[in-house]
Formats: structure tokens, sequence, C-alpha cells
């Protein structure tokens, strides 16, 4: 498994050679990453959906661990593309960058859910609460992105239009290795994340069992 | 109507019920006795499906409309007159001619001639008067009673016994500090320490 | 399904009842949101555009109905009664459908307050931004009376419920200030009634699993 988190690393230094300046590395990292958090934070709604259908509760440590993710995706997300504005731009943030403002929203958004969570108490009450705001965010995500669109049009005119995905072959092949990489490397923290929460949890179990 | 398989809670270290069996057949009139913080209310509201029980089975065979669960707290609005309380409740249980039924239930209680004065105004006596009223008001089959004395003086009290005793054959699990009260009725005990 | 309605008509004629009675809510919201548009005008310097003042005038809208939804569920919560409600066999959306009911009329009733008052402030209004007052009303009412039963649950209920609501507003505000100042208001009001179709339906459908355990 961690093998595979390996690779991604590996396969970053391939596109160096397709490259054609600095600016455009950051891209297959950026852009990956961005994708992984969505991807994390769509399977953290998707197991959020399942408990509250099955009630199974076995659920809520996976979406609580699969919200974590994104989190991190996401904040690196806007760590690379604040390194990608200033690098582009000169400028450490920007709210032409759609991306990065739609982020920011999410950021707060599922930062708010770890809010939730420790400010509530463990039980069925806490896992149905954050497994229907996990599904909130999840809708968040596509009206934000309307959302930012519309105010580019009008209000922070958009200072940069993404190339096109008229990339060359070449670029394209390297992009789709790095994210197959990078949802790799998530997916191996997850497992890993989700083992280390079961396995206190189990802990804390058989303590009161002996107590 | 109740079953009850190694039923536990917990609230997150606190452990307050803990691996218990209980059978309440149709018809049973049981009394929880135990001392204060005992679990006595939470096996109520588990029973009432307010909590969920975080170990073993629980079953209670009656829907929701059928339930008649008296509380620590009256569960009626303060603002609003026992008439407009008995109303809305009324009203979210369905039952045809609240305005009657609800009437009815004042009078058997003695709260009619202040039907329309809030309940804020009430004393302790009188709100839990009212709180039996909304308890039985849609003639439930299944009666959770939570320290149903509690606050009543003995007028209270005789009503309270008048209302049971017209409802030959409920199902009851009742809480209480003084089973005494109930001894006669009573079926079957059940002392959580 | 009238049955439904009449669940939905009755719980909102008693949040409507009380406070009629109580007077608490909506009086304080009403002074909130004329002393924020106060605290507006003394925070823009003079020669402020219009467009500025607008954006204000949406952080009033918003953080006055925080208020008021951090009152949403006061009575049930001070004194158990939701457990009255949850124990009652009608569906449990219908308990949210009341409440937002509720919510959304208190805040029309701070509006017919606030506009006239921004008005005087600060400059006329459209018929765009009216239209998207009453949008908005709705997704935030929407949204909000959900939260706020999630933020009942928690130890630092007073606390949550701004920081859960914050990020699930960004998208109105932007809604709502894009619709009175842009020359294509269409879009944005689309756009609300979008966000509002959404989070309401969204809302509706989960509740039940918010109130009970």
């Amino acid at each position: 498994m961690l093998l595979l988190g390996g690779y991604t690393l590996a396969f970053y230094w391939a596109p160096e050679d397709a490259d054609q300046g600095f600016s455009q590395k950051i891209f297959y990292l950026h852009v990956p990453i961005a994708l992984t958090a969505y991807a994390c934070f769509g399977w953290g709604a998707w197991k959020a959906l399942r408990l509250l259908w099955t009630g199974d509760r076995r659920y809520d440590l996976e979406s609580y661990t699969a919200v974590h993710m994104g989190v991190i995706f996401g904040l690196l997300t806007l760590v690379t593309g604040s390194i990608w504005a200033k690098i582009s731009w000169g400028e450490w943030w920007t709210w032409g960058e759609r991306q990065l403002v739609l982020f920011l929203i999410l950021f707060l958004f599922y930062s708010s859910y770890f809010m939730l969570r420790y400010s509530t108490e463990a039980g069925p009450r806490r896992e149905r609460n954050s497994a229907v705001y996990a599904l909130f965010g999840v809708v968040l995500i596509p009206v934000s992105f309307l959302a930012v669109r519309i105010a580019g049009t009008i209000l922070h005119p958009t200072v940069f239009t993404h190339e096109g995905a008229n990339l060359p072959w070449q670029m394209l092949v390297c992009f789709l290795i790095c994210l197959g990489g990078m949802l790799a490397l998530a997916a191996t923290l997850y497992r890993v994340e989700l083992a280390g929460k079961r396995a206190s949890v189990s802990l804390r179990e058989l303590r009161e069992l002996l107590a | 109507m109740i079953r009850a398989r190694k039923l536990s809670k917990r609230f997150g270290d606190k452990r307050v019920i803990e691996r218990l069996d209980l059978e309440v057949p149709r018809g049973g009139f049981v009394l929880v006795t135990g001392p204060n913080g005992s679990g006595k209310t939470t096996l109520l509201r588990l029973c009432a499906g307010l909590f969920a029980p975080t170990g073993g089975e629980l079953e209670v065979d009656v829907p929701r409309g059928a339930i008649g669960f008296l509380a620590h707290e009256p569960l009626v609005y303060r603002e609003l007159t026992p008439l407009e309380n008995l109303d809305l409740y009324g009203r979210l249980y369905r039952l045809p001619e609240r305005r009657e039924r609800a009437g009815a239930m004042l009078e058997r209680f003695g709260l009619w001639r202040v039907r329309n004065e809030r309940a804020g105004t009430f004393s302790r006596g009188m709100l839990q008067r009212l709180a039996l009223c909304r308890t039985f008001l849609h003639d439930p089959d299944l009666l959770l009673l939570d320290e149903p004395f509690d606050g009543l003086d003995v007028e209270g009290a005789d009503l309270l016994h008048a209302e049971l005793a017209e409802r030959i054959g409920v199902t009851a699990l009742v809480a209480t500090h003084e089973p005494e009260a109930l001894a006669s009725r009573a079926t079957a005990r059940l002392a959580i320490a | 399904m009238s049955a439904y309605a009449g669940d939905v008509a009755a719980l909102a004629r008693k949040d409507l009842l009380l406070e009629l009675r109580s007077r608490d809510t909506l009086p304080a919201m009403l002074l909130f949101v004329v002393s924020a548009l106060t605290i507006f005008h003394f925070a823009l310097p003079s020669g402020s555009s219009e467009r500025a003042e607008t954006g204000l005038l949406w952080i009033a809208i918003v953080f006055t109905a925080l208020l008021g939804l951090s009152r949403a569920f006061a009575a049930e919560r001070e004194q158990g009664l939701l457990d009255g409600l949850v124990l009652a066999p009608c569906d449990r959306s219908a308990i949210w459908l009341g409440k937002t009911i509720g919510v959304t009329l208190f805040l029309v009733l701070a509006e017919v307050v606030a506009l006239p008052a921004f008005a005087l402030f600060f400059h006329p209004l459209s018929w765009e931004l009216v239209a998207a007052v009453a949008l908005a009303d709705i997704g935030i009412a929407a949204i909000g009376t959900l939260l706020a039963a999630i933020a009942a649950a928690s130890r630092a209920r007073e606390l949550l419920l701004p920081l859960l609501f914050l990020p699930l507003a960004i998208p109105v505000v932007i809604g709502g200030v894009g619709a009175s100042i842009a020359a294509n208001p269409g879009t944005f009001l689309a756009f609300l009634g979008l966000y509002d179709a959404v989070f309401a339906i969204l809302s509706w459908a989960s509740f039940e699993y918010v109130v009970t355990e």
C-alpha cells in the first residue's frame, strides 16, 4: 500500500522532461491534489449517506476519516494554489482564481465540520449530525462552484483562464499518472488513519469491558 | 409489548444502563424503582424512542402515536393556554374531535377553570396535571410515566388514581420513588441499582 | 397529504402565537438591523460607492438572520419541548417546515423595517434587490432551521450555529449582491432560486435524522 504512495513521488520527476517552465510543474501537483480533495469529500458524503440509510455506526468513522483527508488535501490545495499564484502573478492570493476561492469556501465549511464534532458528545446524535453536515458539504461544492463562477463575471474579474484541455498528449499522460498516484496516496493515508482510529476505539471498548 | 435484552446505554464515558433485561407483557403494570441517577429516566426515554441504545436489543411493539410519555418536564408551552397546548398535541396526534377531548381531559384533572390562562402562570402541581392531560389525551396503549406523582397535591393524586383506574388493561412502565402508592396496581417490579 | 399540511400549519401557528405572546425575538431583530445599518454608515468613509453600501445591507441581513435563528428552537430547547414534538406520530420534517415558515416570516417582517431604513440612510432600492432579498430569505430560513437543530445538540450551540451557517451563506450573499448591482440580475436571481430549491429539499429530507437519536 505504502509503495503506491512512493510511486506518486517517483512520477513527479517524470513530467519535468515534458515541461516548459517551472510554473507548469505546480499544475501537476496542484490540480491532482484538488481533485483528490473533491474525491475525499465525495467519499465522506457517500459514507455519511450509508450511515443515515442503514444506521450502521461503522460508517461514522469512515465518513469522518474521509472528511479529514479531504480537509488535509484541501489545505494543500490552498497552499499549492497560493504558491502557483505567487509564481504566476506575483500575488499570494487573488480572488480571481476560481479554484482557490472555491476551496476557501469549502475549507471553511469543513473546518466547521470539525467544530461540530468536537463540541458534540460522542454518540448516535453526533454521528447523524456529522453525516447530515457532510451531505450538505458535498452539495455545496457544485453550488459554490456556480456561485463563484457567476460572481466572476461581475464582481471579481477573473484574472487568469486555465489552459484548455488541448494539452499535448505527453502532458496529459503525465497528469493522469500524477492524479492516479495522488488518489492512491489519499487512499493509503485513509486506510492508515481509519485503522488507527478503529484501533483506538476498540482499545477504549476493551478497557471499559474490563473496568 | 416491551422486550429488552442486555440493554445498555452510555453517554460518552458514563455508563447509565448496563445489560438490562426487561419484559413487559401486554396489560402489565411495571414499577421501576431505584435511587436518583440510577437510570430510571433513561430507561423510559429508551422505551419511548427518544434515545437509541448503545448496546443490546430493545423492542417496543407499539407505534409512536399509541405511547403516552410523561417526562420530568411537563412538555407544555408556557406561553400558551392549556386549551391551546392540548389543541396542538391533539392535532399532532390526529385526534378526531380534539377540542372536545381536550376539554374533557381538562375537566377530569380539574383544570377547566384555568383553561384560558397561560401555562406559565401555573404552579408546579397544576403543570403536572396539565402534563398528565397531555399524556392521556390520545388514549395511549402504552404508558411511560416518570415520577407521575411529582408535585401533585392530595387532590391531584386522587385524580391520577381515578384516571388510571378507568384505564384497565393498559400497559404501563412507571418510574417512581413511592412504589407503595401504586403497589395495588403493579404486576411486577424492577429495581435498578 | 392534507394531514401533513395540517401539522405544518398547526406548528407554524404555534410559533407565531408564541412570538406574539412573548415578543422577544422580533423586536430584537428589528433593533439589531437598524443599529447595524447605523454602524455601517459610520464604517463607510464618505464618497463610498452605492455598490459597497448594497454589500453591507446583505451583511446586515445575514447577521440579523443569525440572531433570529439562534432563537428558533429556544422554547423547545429551554423546556425540553422538542421531545414532545418528536414523540408525536407526525412526520418530523413537518416540524422543520413549520419552523422554517415561521423563521421566514420573521425575516420578512424584519426586512419590512430594514429595507425602508436602508433606503432612507443610503440610497433607494431597486425591485431586483427586493426580489433577491425575498429569495434569500427562503434559503437562509431553510438551512438555518436545520443547522439550529444540529447546533442544539452541541455543548457550544451559540458558537456553533454561526460557524455552521456562514460558509453556507456565502453563495446566498454572492447571489444577492450580484442581483442587486449587476446588469443582468436574472442570472443571480435564478441562482438564488436554485440554491433555495436544492438546500430546502436537502434540509427537509434530513431533518428527521438530526432531531432523533
